[in-house]
């Protein structure tokens, strides 16, 4: 499946929902945040959160900054 | 020394830390223990997935209270979005409002923060906005909802200090919620000196995280942030144009 993570175009093998996805792409994924297609995904709903083709996925986290 | 209350929360240390810049992170967290600093920035970017890093909030004791900055955000509605992904990831719901569409001179977009500051309020978050020193921009930050204003001294990471000074001075007498002064605090002469003018708090990144000793610097600077509001406290004498003789004028030992 074709998803835009991040603006970059990634190919992704199966049916992966948002936690399977964040598991496989992030090093820490406690503390990684999600957007999909625009919209916050709370972590707790990532299992129930089905990706299709074309998904627009957002993967943010925490960097120093003052 | 009276403590520093935001949002209701009471904070001894009237010093906060960016955690910008810093080359080994290691140093960070020995800055944020020496220094005795209990609020600290942190920003939010986007995962690079094409290498490895570490995350900033492991070097980040779990006591102190983190405030996410928007930077990155142009106008008021991208302040929004990153506020709203940082209250997501459950670290709390302070928020430095940061909208700089300038890359030149960073210098914050005003009106676009009044617009963010009023959203964001409105949904509660404790929201900290960085403004350019202009009280007709605090009024209506004031208005709002904010819990402080962050007047910049000077240029972010120029360590120019207090070029707005006689601004920020103009804030302090007028404005009634705390005054952080962030940006362009070089020195900790500089801190002291935004403090004894009655400064609330103040914020320092840059001269911190690229000193040759981050950790030693900033117990400098949380040392002169103490002394600073001690000597607002205890009221300065004011200048004057002339001597006054600390020494009694007459009686002098050999006097006829």
């Amino acid at each position: 499946m074709k998803l835009i993570i991040n603006g970059e175009i990634k190919i992704i093998s199966g049916q992966p929902d948002l936690t399977s996805l964040v598991n496989q792409l992030c090093p820490n994924p406690k503390l990684v945040i999600a957007e999909l297609n625009g919209q916050i995904i709370k972590c707790q709903n990532w299992n129930n959160a089905s990706l299709k083709d074309e998904d627009k996925i957002e993967l943010v986290t925490f960097v120093g900054g003052g | 020394m009276d403590d520093l209350i935001i949002a209701g929360k009471s904070f001894k240390s009237r010093f906060m830390l960016g955690t910008g810049k810093f080359k080994n992170k290691n140093e960070l967290t020995e800055c944020i223990t020496l220094s005795g600093t209990e609020i600290v920035t942190v920003a939010l970017r986007r995962i690079d997935l094409n290498r490895h890093e570490e995350n900033i909030l492991e070097y980040i004791p779990k006591h102190i209270t983190l405030m996410t900055n928007t930077s990155g955000a142009r106008n008021a509605e991208e302040a929004v979005r990153i506020a709203r992904l940082a209250r997501e990831a459950g670290y709390g719901n302070w928020i430095k409002i940061e909208v700089i569409n300038d890359s030149k001179y960073l210098l914050p977009d005003n009106q676009e923060t009044v617009k963010a500051t009023e959203i964001l309020a409105a949904e509660g978050f404790v929201v900290m906005p960085y403004m350019y020193p202009d009280l007709n921009t605090a009024r209506a930050l004031v208005k709002a909802g904010a819990a402080t204003v962050m007047p910049l001294g000077s240029l972010i990471g120029s360590n120019q200090g207090l070029k707005t000074k006689e601004f920020i001075q103009i804030l302090l007498n007028e404005i009634d919620i705390p005054i952080v002064v962030d940006a362009g605090i070089g020195r900790p002469s500089q801190a002291a000196e935004a403090m004894e003018m009655g400064a609330h708090a103040v914020l320092v990144n840059t001269a911190i995280a690229t000193a040759d000793q981050p950790a030693v610097i900033s117990k400098a600077f949380a040392l002169a942030v103490e002394a600073g509001r001690l000597a607002f406290l205890a009221k300065l004498p004011e200048q004057k144009n002339q001597a006054q003789a600390s020494s009694p004028l007459t009686g002098f030992l050999y006097e006829k």
